[in-house]
């Protein structure tokens, strides 16, 4: 196109609208722990222990972000073969990570604090439930890009969308430890 | 992020990664990839504006019900049954459809006319065209946020025919009377499929707000700096700010009413008895609702006006013949806007005990925001200070939204004290306030752009005498409706009440109240004639015979009359000044595509 040269110092669009994305759900996270934080200051709150299994989760992401990380570097190089592998066993902890999580769920009902419970918990659910929703749609995307990887009729070379999911995957871990922090300290 | 991984990709991104094709030969579309599911940026700004034509349509021929209802509490109009089934049993509308439509109006007005179909129409169409783009930074979201929003309407529309009636607590679905299905017949069903149509409204316009966001910042033409862009450019990237910004925290609300609703939590619901049976929720509060929908709801009126602002700031400068007064004090004010816009929720919350204290903060920030909006005023008039005003239909409403907005905004100082406001808060005053500030001038904002810009979308004019007949009633008919209620809410007459027939106090509002509905009736036959003359100037309209019909000096009128997609069919035009040189060095415009002259000074 005419117009590239000038357009060549710039962030890629869709890494932008990813940025403005992850500050969009970030608000989001902020309506629910100042929600929380109001809440907190009311009577009637409940404090209670984290399921353990939460330390746990926290690591599988951590080592997932590390995955994905290994995964870009692979495709810069072309290593196609080590590239899929990678990016197949971020998915896989990623759906481990939303399992954990699901197991605190059981864990926290078992000890009784239901979803119907004490507002307390009840915010556990919420908040660490649509965060798990946002951690599986980067596993969605995963999967699209394992699609993508295995066409043989049309290949890609643009690192961006890997690119774009990395940042992405790195955004919903960062996010976690962020959350679980803020829930341990304002219990 | 890499540089060169940049570099790789902007082929792909340059032509949107649907269409690998030169721009220079034609491009086959059919059917589908035309007029459906189209990736096109303007047809997508149509698609928005045609769906927010039917939705308004709707939203105002409910006011018109229930407005028969308040102005003519004891007659009875058999043909609403007919309409309205058992609703309106005998020909008058029950207490329950009076809920029905004044929440459903309020809905479908605020988020799916002036959100969705005014900052969707324009930030669509114009900003591509206005910062020298061949369409958005991704065409997949923008078409993908147009059929959410289809999406959205679905089940709003839907939700109008269950049995139990659509949601129907107010368009702020306060709970807990919309968190308790039993609470009221509009809390059933309703109240669901309107959080779902909300939610899926609200990923519509997160997914179209960044995609205006970076289009705006990435993809301007070469020379394009951000002081060169013209003030609707502006105004639309700050709509989109406030947008991504606060409707996730409106989500994050209403995630939370839904759970109350269905899964037994007890975010907002405490201590409830209904029809004498105690609820076991425990511990929950409704006024935390109120700040989260307030948080959005705040910046929403600003999402609704600002690109109206932008859009008048345009239009004056071009029918004034004159540069717009004070470039960098309207984006200096659009930003003070945009920031104010976030701190004043509270403002709507005085009377839920709000801490005195902290309402003295709110007053102060609240008070603030008429230090921008003067700014803004002052320089629209002095835009139009002895100009070369051309009376267009397009100018006469920018004119019109000028003077709404001062007689509507003046209320607004009295609405924000918080001492005032424990007398006048839920009265017809606010009505009044919002409705001229925010309604009326969104809407001549709204209208101003679609005549201005009718020549880019479909290469034909609209009427002229059409219009003019439009802009009259409306403006006389919008003060005739509004200017009324201001005395009625002085006098302390509540909003949302179905009848006010057997209150002694308000009886001598009898009279004034049939005058309003009356007027209402002609402004809204007024605007049918507008939709008539919007469809009928699609097909039969005066040609377009020239490429810059207004003589403006903006990117979009360089465009072929009827541009493909890609916008330019050869390159994308550079820029060399600013979007405002109308009257210089005796010179009635130059384009912003003319460099500057050995003897003339830049802006």
């Amino acid at each position: 196109m005419h117009t590239m040269s000038i357009q060549r110092k710039k962030i890629h669009p869709h890494k932008y609208s990813l940025w403005i994305a992850m500050g969009s759900i970030t608000m989001m996270f902020i309506g629910f722990t100042s929600a929380y934080v109001v809440k907190r200051s009311q009577a009637n709150w409940l404090a209670f222990e984290l399921p353990h299994i939460f330390w746990l989760s926290t690591a599988v992401i951590l080592l997932s972000s590390l995955t994905i990380h290994l995964a870009l570097k692979q495709f810069k190089e072309r290593n196609m073969q080590r590239y899929k592998q990678l990016i197949t066993l971020t998915a896989v902890l990623g759906v481990v990570f939303a399992a954990c999580q699901w197991i605190g769920f059981s864990q926290l009902k078992n000890s009784g604090l239901p979803l119907s419970g004490p507002v307390s918990a009840s915010f556990i659910y919420v908040i660490v439930g649509v965060h798990m929703l946002h951690v599986l749609g980067g596993v969605v995307a995963l999967l699209i890009m394992f699609a993508r990887a295995y066409r043989t009729r049309i290949r890609t070379y643009s690192p961006v969308p890997i690119e774009v999911a990395a940042t992405y995957w790195h955004f919903v871990d960062v996010l976690w430890i962020y959350l679980l922090i803020f829930l341990s300290i304002a219990r | 992020m890499s540089n060169e991984a940049t570099l790789h990709s902007q082929q792909e991104v340059m032509h949107g990664a649907h269409d690998h094709h030169d721009h220079e030969h034609h491009h086959e579309d059919n059917f589908i990839s035309k007029y459906v599911f189209s990736l096109d940026h303007k047809m997508i700004a149509k698609q928005f504006l045609i769906t927010g034509i039917i939705w308004a349509i709707i939203g105002a021929f409910f006011s018109v019900v229930f407005r028969l209802q308040l102005g003519f509490p004891d007659a009875t109009f058999p043909w609403l049954e007919s309409i309205l089934g058992h609703w309106a049993k005998g020909g008058r509308i029950t207490p329950e459809a009076y809920y029905a439509l004044v929440t459903m109006h309020g809905t479908i007005l605020v988020f799916f006319v002036l959100t969705a179909g005014l900052s969707g129409t324009f930030s669509n169409l114009l900003i591509p065209l206005q910062v020298g783009a061949r369409d958005m930074a991704s065409p997949f979201m923008n078409c993908l946020s147009y059929w959410f929003f289809f999406l959205a309407s679905l089940v709003m529309m839907a939700s109008l025919f269950v049995q139990t009636g659509p949601a129907s607590g107010g368009w702020t679905m306060y709970p807990p009377l919309s968190a308790l299905g039993d609470a009221s017949i509009g809390s059933k069903i309703g109240v669901d499929l309107w959080l779902i149509s909300m939610a899926l409204f609200v990923v519509s316009q997160l997914l179209g707000g960044l995609n205006y966001i970076s289009t705006l910042l990435n993809m301007r033409t070469k020379g394009m700096s951000m002081t060169k862009m013209p003030l609707t450019i502006w105004s639309f990237f700050f709509t989109a700010v406030l947008g991504v910004l606060s409707f996730p925290v409106l989500l994050s609300g209403f995630i939370l009413l839904l759970m109350d609703r269905h899964a037994g939590t007890s975010f907002y619901l405490s201590d409830i008895f209904i029809a004498g049976k105690a609820l076991a929720n425990e511990g929950g509060s409704a006024i935390l609702y109120q700040h989260l929908f307030w948080f959005l709801g705040h910046p929403e009126v600003y999402i609704i006006i600002l690109p109206a602002m932008g859009m008048v700031s345009e239009v004056l400068a071009v029918s004034s013949r004159k540069p717009i007064f004070g470039y960098l004090a309207m984006i200096g004010s659009l930003f003070a806007i945009c920031i104010l816009a976030f701190l004043v929720w509270a403002h709507h919350m005085f009377v839920t005990g709000l801490n005195p204290f902290l309402g003295a903060f709110f007053v102060l920030l609240t008070l603030l925001i008429a230090v921008p909006s003067a700014i803004k005023v002052f320089n629209w008039l002095t835009t139009i200070w002895k100009g070369n005003i051309r009376f267009t239909p397009a100018s006469l409403f920018s004119i019109g939204f000028v003077s709404t907005f001062i007689s509507g905004g003046l209320t607004g100082i009295w609405l924000g004290n918080s001492s005032i406001d424990i007398h006048l808060h839920d009265t017809y005053f606010v009505i009044a306030h919002f409705h001229i500030v925010m309604g009326v001038s969104a809407f001549f904002g709204m209208f101003a752009g679609i005549y201005h810009w009718f020549p880019k979308m479909y290469g034909r004019f609209m009427n002229n005498t059409i219009g003019y007949i439009h802009f009259w009633v409306t403006l006389v008919g919008a003060y005739l409706i509004f200017w009324p209620m201001h005395y009625e809410g002085m006098a302390g007459m509540p909003r949302r009440y179905f009848d006010y027939s057997s209150w002694t106090s308000f009886n001598q509002f009898g009279g004034l109240n049939q005058f309003i509905s009356i007027v209402v009736i002609l402004v809204f036959a007024t605007q049918l004639l507008f939709v008539f003359n919007f469809f009928y100037s699609i097909f039969k309209g005066r040609k377009l015979t020239e490429q810059n019909p207004w003589k403006a000096t903006t990117l979009e009128w360089t465009t072929p009359i009827n541009p493909g997609h890609g916008n330019w069919p050869g390159e994308i035009p550079e820029v060399h000044r600013w979007a405002y040189d109308y009257s210089k060095d005796g010179r009635d415009f130059i384009p912003q595509t003319e460099p500057i002259g050995p003897n003339e000074s830049a802006h």
